[in-house]
């Protein structure tokens, strides 16, 4: 143990620098809150993933966001375990029929204002699993998206990117 | 026959195809004779799926695998769960998708069909199964769970802390996926089979490119079945290691958390540097592989291996030394070795209850027919059980990669496909199994004579670990169910289909 805290200490911090917001991300998101009431949140994000049918390499992915080389909480972005607690619901997955009404429930619970980022290429356009009777169709069908941060599954720092984007023009 | 058939006196000196499956036609007798065999211990049950007008089972002991057929007819056929339970889910599954009919299925509710798709007049309702007694009560968890993990339902019934009874109820992220492979060319087939569990994406890709090259009659070039290999084993050091950090973080000790989420983040970023993606998806093809290891990438991942051998070791240190975490790991979560035997329980869950069953060691395929590794097995089948195992097998693993850099020699990385389309008959089809992170998977594909995709059907590990995980939290208390479940660990896309 005492190894880990003598290496956290002399081999320095792993943390990477932050990227830029990514520009695509912050012209979306520009849009999007043209249309709605602009309400600062103190430069801090609660966000709740919902999978809709991913098939978990988008989870993999948001999970390493809470690393220590992402360590996305050190920009105000904190993962929460209920809807009611969050301000973005961060969307994997093409919505599945059998998901579809949980989402929902997840959606209207979250409090105004609230956002949705549809993360992953499955849940812009359904990707591989496009035309599939047991899927009900790309997020934009069933939730108002804001945000869309593609990739399959998006690297960490595209999401970080992303997300950046979200709290420079919303929080 | 009432014991049951066994599979050597129903091969009785068939070949083999090049898959290594004895693949034969049996009548209905013959099929429940099978099946109480599965429930007598005489084979394990591998798969079990609908397929046209047949009802197919892969049935294995430790040197032979074989695919029995059974003729259904209109669509019924003698239940294999009424003799061997393990079979249940996925004659439920078989049935709400194919729509055959299983008499004498113990459990007739639907499993995949929540009565929410379109065009299905089922119902939406569920019947949990009842538990009745003083001072019980009911917990409902999920579908959407806490965490950023994936979505099923979990219904407890506790008396105080104390778990009862664990329900499952998943098919949540049902996605469709074997009806959009039936039809589909082979290179798409490939791209969705790949993200049929994101998190076994290597494993997937290869079990099918090994399927259909089989069914083919493909062989993939030397330089590619090495690199299959080392994609392999960098997805499984990667989640297993991942996972031992997850377990040590339920259990509140953020520092091994914290230590394995680096490592497990290193492994990611060398496989993005060498292959060109995370998680090397789409990197195992059919005939070869998609990606190459440069000379630079050999000495990323040597000095990759070197930084987790060190930090492998300190986390064993760290883990035995530290006793208020096993008290949270140790006889929390017990799976008897009876239920792993019965369920045939792959990977870890298996290994940690003494069932000493890997698909590289009991039916290696290339390149692990030319490669030595330990196959160690715990018997305390509990949380710390699993997580050891783990521990052992990013050991081994690592000590593979070595090996595979070793043999890496120049050559082509994929070969062509073959001209002719296959014959009439069993050459159009093929099977494989292969390890993945958390257990064997099986993919079995028909091809058709326009050469693309008939039938695939893929049966991911968590198949037979899921109801393991039912009776593992049994007499555990309720707060220790994310413990366990990490310990399992099991796919809920990879299930779902």
């Amino acid at each position: 143990m005492r190894s880990f805290l003598f290496d956290a200490l002399f081999k320095g911090t792993a943390t990477i620098t932050p990227p830029p917001p990514g520009a695509e991300a912050l012209e979306e998101i520009a849009w999007a809150l043209g249309k709605r009431s602009r309400q600062r949140l103190g430069r801090s994000l609660a966000i709740r993933e919902v999978d809709a049918g991913s098939c978990n390499g988008c989870e993999l992915e948001v999970n390493a966001l809470g690393n220590p080389v992402y360590d996305v909480e050190r920009f105000g972005l904190k993962f929460v375990a209920s809807p009611r607690h969050a301000d973005v619901l961060l969307v994997t997955g093409p919505v599945t029929w059998n998901m579809r009404e949980a989402l929902l429930r997840a959606y209207d619970a979250t409090p105004e204002p609230k956002w949705v980022v549809a993360l992953g290429d499955c849940a812009a356009n359904c990707g591989v699993f496009a035309g599939s009777p047991a899927v009900v169709g790309p997020l934009t069908d069933i939730l108002p998206v804001d945000l869309h941060v593609p990739g399959c599954p998006p690297a960490p720092i595209e999401i970080v990117r992303g997300l950046l984007a979200l709290m420079e023009r919303v929080g | 026959m009432s014991a049951g058939t066994t599979l050597a006196e129903l091969v009785a000196g068939r070949d083999a195809g090049s898959d290594g499956y004895v693949r034969l036609a049996v009548a209905a007798d013959v099929w429940t004779a099978l099946a109480e065999g599965c429930a007598a211990g005489l084979h394990d049950l591998s798969a079990l799926w609908a397929d046209g007008d047949r009802m197919r089972m892969a049935l294995s002991t430790d040197r032979l695998r074989v695919i029995a057929s059974l003729r259904t007819e209109a669509g019924a056929y003698p239940s294999v769960s009424a003799r061997h339970p393990p079979a249940l889910r996925l004659e439920r599954a078989m049935r709400d998708l194919h729509g055959v009919q299983p008499l004498g299925l113990p459990d007739p509710r639907p499993w995949l069909d929540h009565g929410r798709w379109p065009d299905r007049r089922s119902e939406a309702r569920y019947d949990f199964l009842p538990s009745e007694g003083d001072g019980l009560h009911q917990i409902a968890v999920g579908p959407i769970h806490a965490g950023i993990i994936e979505p099923g339902h979990f219904r407890f019934t506790a008396n105080g802390e104390t778990v009862v009874r664990l329900e499952q109820r998943l098919g949540y992220v049902h996605k469709g996926v074997e009806g959009l492979l039936a039809g589909a060319d082979i290179a798409r087939g490939a791209r969705i089979v790949g993200r049929l569990s994101g998190d076994s994406t290597v494993a997937y890709a290869w079990a099918f490119a090994r399927a259909v090259e089989a069914a083919l009659g493909w062989t993939p070039p030397p330089r590619a079945v090495l690199l299959r290999g080392v994609m392999a084993e960098l997805e499984r050091l990667a989640h297993h290691i991942g996972d031992v950090g997850a377990i040590c973080n339920d259990a509140s000790v953020l520092t091994i958390h914290a230590r394995c989420a680096l490592q497990r983040e290193d492994v990611l970023t060398v496989a993005d540097a060498c292959f060109g993606h995370r998680l090397m998806m789409d990197r195992i093809v059919p005939g070869g592989v998609a990606a190459d290891l440069s000379s630079d990438g050999v000495g990323r991942v040597r000095g990759l291996l070197g930084r987790l051998e060190a930090t492998h070791a300190e986390i064993q240190r760290v883990y035995d030394a530290m006793p208020s975490l096993q008290d949270r790991t140790v006889t929390t979560g017990i799976v008897s070795p009876e239920l792993a035997r019965q369920y045939a329980a792959g990977g870890f869950v298996g290994r940690a209850s003494g069932r000493a069953f890997d698909a590289r060691k009991a039916f290696p395929y290339a390149p692990y027919d030319q490669l030595d590794f330990d196959l160690r097995t715990r018997t305390t089948g509990d949380v710390d059980g699993r997580l050891l195992v783990r521990m052992d097998e990013i050991e081994e693993s690592l000590g593979m990669i070595h090996r595979l850099l070793d043999r890496m020699m120049p050559g082509p990385l994929a070969s062509a496909s073959p001209p002719v389309a296959p014959d009439e008959g069993a050459a159009g089809e093929g099977a494989a199994l292969v390890e993945a992170f958390r257990g064997d998977l099986f993919v079995s594909v028909r091809v058709g004579e326009d050469g693309r995709l008939a039938r695939v059907h893929p049966r991911d590990a968590s198949w037979f670990q899921w109801p393991l995980l039912e009776a593992a939290i049994e007499g555990n208390i309720v707060a220790d169910f994310p413990i366990c479940n990490k310990s399992f660990n099991c796919s809920y896309s990879g299930h779902d289909l």
